[in-house]
């Protein structure tokens, strides 16, 4: 070993304990942006170690290649909406899993049969992550950003298909392993496994996509830690592994918060079987509330809490609701808000929403902790939100969501329900809050209900 | 890869793996986005492995794949850790949050 070598593999090793040291430093709002700059210090050091490795002999396409993608990067880091935080996590996911897709071929095609069998099968589970994980992560982008319907695609025979695909592609792999002369093989495994990805992500509903992203997140990090065990490379394991594992926890617990197992969520179909069993009708008569008896209801409540759901999003309505809040706080009355583990489309959606909107952290809060605080609210505002708040989950147990735990904003006093229209929202399921005697409905766009309660409140 | 080398790399992957779950669990729900944005643009990390394809000049083919590798995973790197950094200020500028309030 060379002492650049040396020096090389010091600044993996500064790398991987920044990396950790930073994401420990997440645990507190307060001190999660420095453990940041440390893990972007950790990243900066493996690059420039990584630079003056002696294999490296030109260093134009280096240089095209990271002032092109760092350009890219800066323009998404930007110019990003948070709203679509969900769409943009996606496609990050699947760049980086592209380019650990495409660095395990191109060590393929330089090595292919000079390396040993272990090698080759680390490349093998690389290739196939990394190549699943950018297609999937692709269309589910293009699910959250509406260019892919948002419905699960389902035809017969799809999860026939589904296991021959998966079944071939583990053939490629062990054809692989066992006879390096056949690279085709090799290429055919690399190509199934971009298809792989698009069928396992399309039959998947857009309000199971908390699940998906976060296993994507894990695919990807999976991807990177495979790279690692190919280049015998420590930091590579190490943050891969981080970042595998990080998409597991998320997915459990969002499944957890769902009531379902995650084959379920993967290959249920949710949202399409829904549909149907939803569409016997259980009558009940939605009351329409206008927006000045809602204010006059609001502005003499003595507790308030607002449970935002996806709507809040679509309507980019953060805004608007944290000066409703804030009017209703002049009068003092206490506002909090109710934080389902899977509004929105991504684990934490909401919170980053409304963080964005000023709303103080301490006024979020999680299920569990808010749960016992409804029966002493006066009202309950939801915002776009619709199967985080159905009784049914709870009191019916023939329910298709029975079991899945609930905000219990039908215990409160009473409840206002913001909705863009009558329709059935988008699991197309019944929910029985909306006809209950406490419930009354406000018809409209949220942005602009919240922004005429805020108004309607001022002039009361 | 010899099976020393193996068996080092399966060490590793489990202490990661044990750490990994010990540190992120502590994490709370409150900071889940940036989190998944976070360990997104730490995995970015395999742009390391793509560096090296890129400047070798092992074959036209391998280059070409490196440098679209370096480029993406450029992006992930830079839009994972730029967009990590816009949530997080968003979450530490009001810290005691009644205070802000009045």
């Amino acid at each position: 070993m060379s002492g650049l070598h040396y020096f090389t593999e010091a600044t993996y090793l500064i790398a991987s304990l920044l990396f950790i040291l930073g994401l420990k430093m997440m645990s507190r709002p307060e001190s999660a942006r420095k453990g940041m700059f440390l893990a972007e210090a950790g990243m900066a050091a493996a690059i420039i170690g990584t630079l003056i490795d002696q294999r490296i002999v030109s260093y134009e396409w280096i240089i095209g290649g990271l002032v092109l993608g760092s350009i890219i990067g800066a323009w998404m880091a930007i110019s990003v909406p948070m709203t679509a935080m969900p769409q943009r996590t996606a496609l990050s996911h699947a760049f980086g899993a592209l380019a650990a897709a495409l660095v395990g071929v191109a060590e393929y095609s330089v090595h292919g049969g000079n390396l040993d069998g272990i090698t080759r099968g680390a490349l093998g589970f690389e290739v196939i992550l990394g190549a699943l994980t950018t297609t999937g992560s692709l269309i589910a982008a293009g699910k959250l950003q509406g260019i892919v319907r948002g419905t699960p695609v389902q035809f017969k025979g799809q999860n026939a298909l589904n296991l021959l695909l998966a079944l071939s592609i583990i053939g490629c792999l062990v054809a692989t392993f066992l006879h390096p002369e056949m690279q085709a093989f090799f290429y055919a495994m690399t190509g199934l496994a971009f298809v792989f990805g698009i069928l396992l992500v399309i039959p998947i509903g857009s309000a199971d996509m908390p699940v998906v992203m976060s296993l994507l997140n894990s695919y990807a990090g999976l991807a990177a830690a495979a790279t690692g065990f190919v280049l015998g490379n420590n930091v590579l394991i190490i943050a891969g592994t981080l970042d595998g594992f990080s998409g597991f926890i998320l997915s459990v617990l969002m499944c957890k918060a769902m009531n379902r197992s995650i084959t379920n969520v993967l290959f249920g179909g949710f949202g399409s079987v829904v549909a149907q069993a939803g569409s016997e009708s259980t009558g009940g008569v939605m009351r329409e509330i206008s927006i000045e008896d809602a204010a006059v209801q609001l502005a003499y409540a003595g507790r308030v809490i607002f449970v935002p759901g996806y709507g809040l999003a679509t309507a980019q309505a953060q805004h608007a609701v944290r000066e409703l809040a804030e009017q209703l706080e002049e009068r003092g009355v206490t506002v909090k808000y109710a934080i389902h583990p899977v509004a929105g489309r991504m684990p934490g959606h909401m919170n980053v929403l409304l963080a964005e909107a000023n709303v103080p952290y301490s006024l979020l809060y999680e299920m569990e902790q808010i749960n016992p605080e409804f029966p002493q609210t006066d009202v309950a505002v939801v915002i776009g939100a619709n199967d985080v708040v159905n009784p049914d989950a709870r009191d019916n147990p023939k329910s298709l969501i029975a079991g899945m735990p609930i905000l219990e904003v039908d215990r409160a006093k009473s409840v206002i329900v913001l909705k863009r229209g009558q329709g059935r929202g988008f699991s197309g399921l019944v929910n029985p809050l909306f006809t209950k005697p406490c419930t009354t409905m406000l018809y409209g766009d949220a942005k602009s209900s919240l922004t005429g309660l805020a108004l309607a409140v001022q002039q009361l | 890869m010899s099976p020393a080398v193996l068996i080092a790399s399966i060490y590793v992957f489990a202490l990661a793996a044990f750490l990994g779950y010990q540190v992120i669990s502590r994490v709370p729900p409150l900071l889940h986005t940036p989190l998944m944005s976070a360990t997104n643009a730490i995995s970015g990390i395999s742009l390391i492995g793509s560096l090296v394809m890129a400047g070798a000049k092992y074959s036209q083919f391998a280059t070409i794949l490196g440098f679209i590798a370096v480029t993406t995973a450029t992006i992930n790197v830079v839009g994972g850790f730029g967009i990590t950094d816009r949530m997080l200020k968003m979450f530490e500028k009001r810290k005691p949050a009644k205070a802000v309030q009045k």
